[in-house]
């Protein structure tokens, strides 16, 4: 039998034993703008990683196309930089490819609710394992301010001159409409509840997405100082509930409610930041298929791959 | 179970007033609809040529309507090879009035018209054929009874057929059991009285309508291994799995949609998955997605969804990643002629997409090819970490043939992704070697891990907008495919080494072509055949070939277009330079009859010999004396 790859010279093992820090994690220096949320998310991410020491072979960072799609290039990870809106199934093939990796994608609105939109309904219905961080600018940066889907109506752009007219997307009614089983937002000036967000995400088995507004400060300078306390703003904290039996308990947010995750999504703008939704229960894609192999294995008596061809061709006689 | 009458024990009184005649092979074309089971009759038939060292090859149409409609089944079975499916029938079997009306144009004189007396009425006095009214539904309903109504007409068929052809009945019962064997007793006993009733029925009622085949020389099957028999879509899946895929992805299209279900279901045996996607798109996405794990992928369509798969195409191309891209071709363009064939996808496959693309473009040629090509496809894109697109077809796809069993033990390839370490010195684009990525998972020396990407890139995989990057990136690119094209074997050339026409052909053209040279010789013409498998990158030394013919004739099934050319006639052309090379197409959404392309080749050629009509057999070989 050959061996399908081919197999670089034999190398000493590499022995990997130093702890992963944001030194090590850092690749290129970013190209965003100065100011961009961007930069706090990626700060925050090089925490995650740190905090959860997964193997460093074994963590990839993928993303589609925008400003924020650069990610992958700064994160000295296994990863890639694919085309505009599709980095979600790409990311399942890693996934369902390698369940031992820890798949992470990053990308903005354009790429998560527009073009990838259809993408990010089938990845989270299906449940595939991987960590999904949408940073939400609310505008096209990196084609240089045209209206995006969660633009506001009103908002000037250079394909809306006088004023965006068309209802833009509620971020988080979408994403718990497309089944996604772990579901929370978070804000760019928030390191400390970004790095819990997303750990969290990382925890979870299954599609986990994170949304995070992630201000533009080049083409929509000021978008989420609502929710910003020292620019006037409110910064609403989801209260998650602890079942410690006190009266206050009742009023805090069950993560597993998913009606009560819609009544939160439904708020008036800023709205509320932290988990929205999490469901442990249902089984991820990677381990439903994992079973249709351990059942065909236990049909076939676990038959060489030269023997179920052969029995196969013997029926076909 | 009841047992069929076999051929030693004539059930009958009166015994066939001739001996049976010896004939080379037959066509037999079965017109009914779609839900007659006409399909399982001719399956029956080619998996019976198969277990009988016989060729065979198939030919069906089935209605793009969702149910019903009418629907042919032809066979073509005989001794020694069996190039095409049949200009013309030698056998009509009519279900239907509107069966008889559509087909009886297709039988050749002294062909045997076999209609359902209960439903068609010939014309009176067409001594073209010799016309045999049976009791097609009557002896069903009365052989079988009870509520079936006349449900096992097809089986009755078989049977009649197994008499007429003198065919193995213990193998084809095997089959019939085989086939209904999951399903209750009462299947198999029906199936059973329905085809001993067809058996016995030409007994007493065809005087000289018997025939047998010519006797096989084994010799030609040297093998030494038995005959398997399937259809195209099955032979590709299966060559797959052989070169050691294990992970798919794809969207329901026809006519690729039977390899998706095929690998669907017989991936997790192997340790694997297919994945279904939300679209064409998300398809081939998650198929690169593998494939960057270490697992060569594959995702398939038709032509409207290989458009849809175009950008990430350029991605795979750019970022170098090996994939496999099976288009089953189809009338086009939209949704066309679905159920049709055609070979339009050609120059999409190979330039379609944006920028330079510089891609690898397979072809099979028969439906065992299907099987060689998705192997030899594997290797190329592990070799050159290249996206390998194979263009099969619709005739491909649905037809059946049989052929030599692979000899798995020498062929199957180990499917394990290369997770090892990498080097200090590893880049994942080098510009003086072909790329070898490392999958994620595996440990890279120097620390500094890659980024595949489709942005333009150095050697490590990080952006650049280096104008000279650029260039040399976009000439490694291309450089490796080069390669690829100066490794390639010669491609098979049949006939005449030199002469006045050679005859180009590519995918399922193969067998027609082969038997227009056969024509194109009888009449005295001196000519060759060339067929492409490897149609991008063309292998070398095809100048060569050309110059000793006065003129190169493509044959292929698409339109000439704007400046009178077929596809691949259009890019040899443009490749070679030379004005001796000329196109026959056609869009008629068929496979090309033999006489069609030999038509053509008379057209370009100055030959007093030569016309449409040349070498065909005017009669039908069941004709009588």
């Amino acid at each position: 039998m050959s061996s399908p790859t081919l197999v670089s010279p034999p190398t000493p093992a590499i022995t990997t034993a130093v702890p992963l820090t944001k030194k090590i994690l850092t690749a290129d220096h970013p190209t965003w703008c100065p100011g961009c949320g961007d930069f706090a998310v990626l700060a925050s991410f090089y925490r995650v990683l740190e905090k959860l020491q997964y193997p460093h072979e074994k963590i990839v960072t993928f993303a589609g196309i925008g400003c924020s799609s650069r990610f992958p290039y700064f994160v000295n990870t296994h990863g890639g930089h694919y085309i505009h809106g599709r980095a979600l199934p790409f990311a399942a093939g890693i996934s369902l490819g390698n369940d031992d990796l820890h798949v992470f994608v990053f990308g903005g609105d354009g790429d998560g609710f527009s073009i990838g939109g259809n993408h990010l309904v089938h990845t989270a219905r299906k449940n595939v394992n991987l960590t999904y961080v949408i940073m939400d600018n609310s505008v096209y940066g990196l084609t240089k301010k045209q209206t995006s889907p969660t633009s506001p109506i009103g908002f000037k752009t250079k394909t809306d001159p006088t004023g965006a007219i068309d209802q833009p997307i509620n971020p988080m009614r979408t994403l718990l409409n497309t089944g996604a089983t772990f579901v929370a937002r978070s804000h760019a000036t928030q390191v400390n509840h970004m790095v819990e967000m997303m750990t969290r995400a990382a925890k979870h088995p299954g599609f986990s997405v994170v949304e995070i507004l992630s201000e533009c400060v080049e083409f929509y300078a000021g978008a989420f100082d609502s929710s910003i306390p020292r620019k006037g703003g409110t910064w609403s904290l989801i209260q998650e509930k602890k079942n410690d039996g006190t009266p206050e308990d009742a009023d805090r947010h069950d993560v597993t409610d998913e009606v009560a995750a819609f009544k939160l999504a439904g708020q008036a703008w800023p709205g509320s930041f932290g988990v929205f939704y999490e469901n442990n229960v249902r089984k991820t894609k990677n381990v439903l298929e994992a079973e249709l192999v351990t059942k065909a294995r236990e049909r076939t008596k676990n038959a060489t791959d030269l023997q179920l061809l052969q029995a196969t061709f013997a029926k076909m006689r | 179970m009841v047992s069929p009458n076999t051929p030693e024990t004539p059930g009958g009184a009166a015994a066939p007033s001739a001996a049976p005649r010896s004939i080379h092979d037959v066509v037999i074309r079965l017109a009914g609809n779609s839900q007659d089971g006409i399909q399982s009759v001719g399956g029956f038939l080619a998996r019976l040529a198969g277990r009988s060292d016989q060729d065979v090859m198939t030919y069906m149409t089935i209605p793009s309507t969702i149910s019903g409609g009418p629907s042919i089944f032809q066979v073509r079975m005989g001794t020694g090879d069996i190039l095409s499916s049949g200009d013309r029938a030698d056998m009509l079997v009519a279900f239907y009035q509107h069966s008889y009306d559509a087909h009886i144009s297709s039988l050749r004189p002294g062909g045997v018209l076999l209609y359902d007396s209960d439903h068609v009425t010939p014309v009176e006095g067409d001594n073209r054929f010799t016309q045999v009214a049976v009791p097609i539904t009557s002896g069903t309903v009365e052989a079988v009874g009870g509520a079936g109504k006349d449900k096992g007409k097809n089986i009755y068929i078989l049977g009649l057929i197994a008499r007429v052809f003198d065919l193995d009945v213990q193998k084809l019962a095997a089959l019939i059991k085989e086939r209904f064997g999951g399903k209750n007793e009462d299947i198999v006993r029906n199936a059973m009285l329905a085809f001993d009733a067809g058996y016995a029925w030409p007994q007493n009622n065809l005087h000289d309508l018997f025939y047998r085949f010519e006797a096989i020389d084994l010799a030609t099957r040297a093998s030494g291994r038995p005959q398997v028999t399937m259809d195209g879509n099955q032979a590709l899946a299966y060559g797959l799995l052989a070169a050691g895929v294990r992970h798919g992805a794809g969207y329901p299209i026809t006519p690729w949609s039977s390899i998706m279900e095929t690998l669907r279901t017989e991936l997790p045996k192997y340790g694997g998955l297919f994945v279904q996607c939300e679209d064409e798109i998300a398809a081939i996405s998650t198929a690169i997605g593998f494939s960057y794990t270490g697992h060569l992928a594959i995702t398939g369509s038709a032509g409207p969804g290989l458009s849809l798969k175009m950008e990430a195409l350029g991605w795979a191309t750019m970022a170098e990643m090996p994939l496999i891209v099976v288009n089953v071709q189809r009338g086009g363009p939209s949704t066309g002629m679905p159920t049709n064939v055609e070979q339009s996808d050609l120059l999409q496959a190979i330039y379609g997409s944006h920028g330079d693309t510089p891609r690898v473009v397979l072809s099979p040629k028969n439906v065992e090819d299907c099987f060689y090509i998705a192997m030899e496809a594997c290797r190329i894109a592990r070799t050159y970490s290249t996206p390998v697109i194979i263009l099969s077809d619709m005739a491909l796809a649905s037809r059946i043939e049989a052929f030599d069993e692979p000899d798995f033990p020498k062929l199957m390839v180990d499917p394990k992704a290369d997770l090892s370490d990498r080097g200090a010195d590893f880049k994942p684009y080098p510009l003086d070697a072909i790329t070898r990525h490392a999958p994620p998972g595996s440990k890279i020396g120097s620390g500094k891990y890659p980024t595949v990407t489709g942005l333009e890139h150095d050697e490590l995989g990080h952006p650049t907008g280096s104008s000279k990057l650029h260039t040399q990136m976009t000439a490694k690119r291309r450089e490796k495919i080069k390669k690829l094209g100066a490794s390639l074997p010669s491609p098979e050339l049949n006939g005449d080494s030199s002469g006045e026409v050679l005859l180009v052909t590519w995918g399922s053209t193969w067998g027609p072509g082969l038997e227009a040279l056969k024509r194109i010789n009888t009449a005295g013409v001196k000519g060759g055949h060339l067929h492409l498998r490897h149609i991008h990158p063309l292998p070398d030394g095809l100048e060569d070939i050309f110059n000793r013919y006065h003129k190169i004739v493509v044959a292929e099934i698409n339109d000439e277009g704007l400046y009178g050319f077929g596809q691949l006639a259009m890019m040899l052309r443009a490749r070679y330079a030379n004005p001796a090379i000329v196109s026959v197409t056609k869009t008629d959404g068929l496979t090309f009859k033999i006489s069609e392309i030999v038509a053509g080749v008379a057209r370009h050629i100055e030959s007093a010999h030569l016309d449409a009509s040349l070498g065909v057999a005017q009669h039908s070989a069941l004709a009588k004396n």
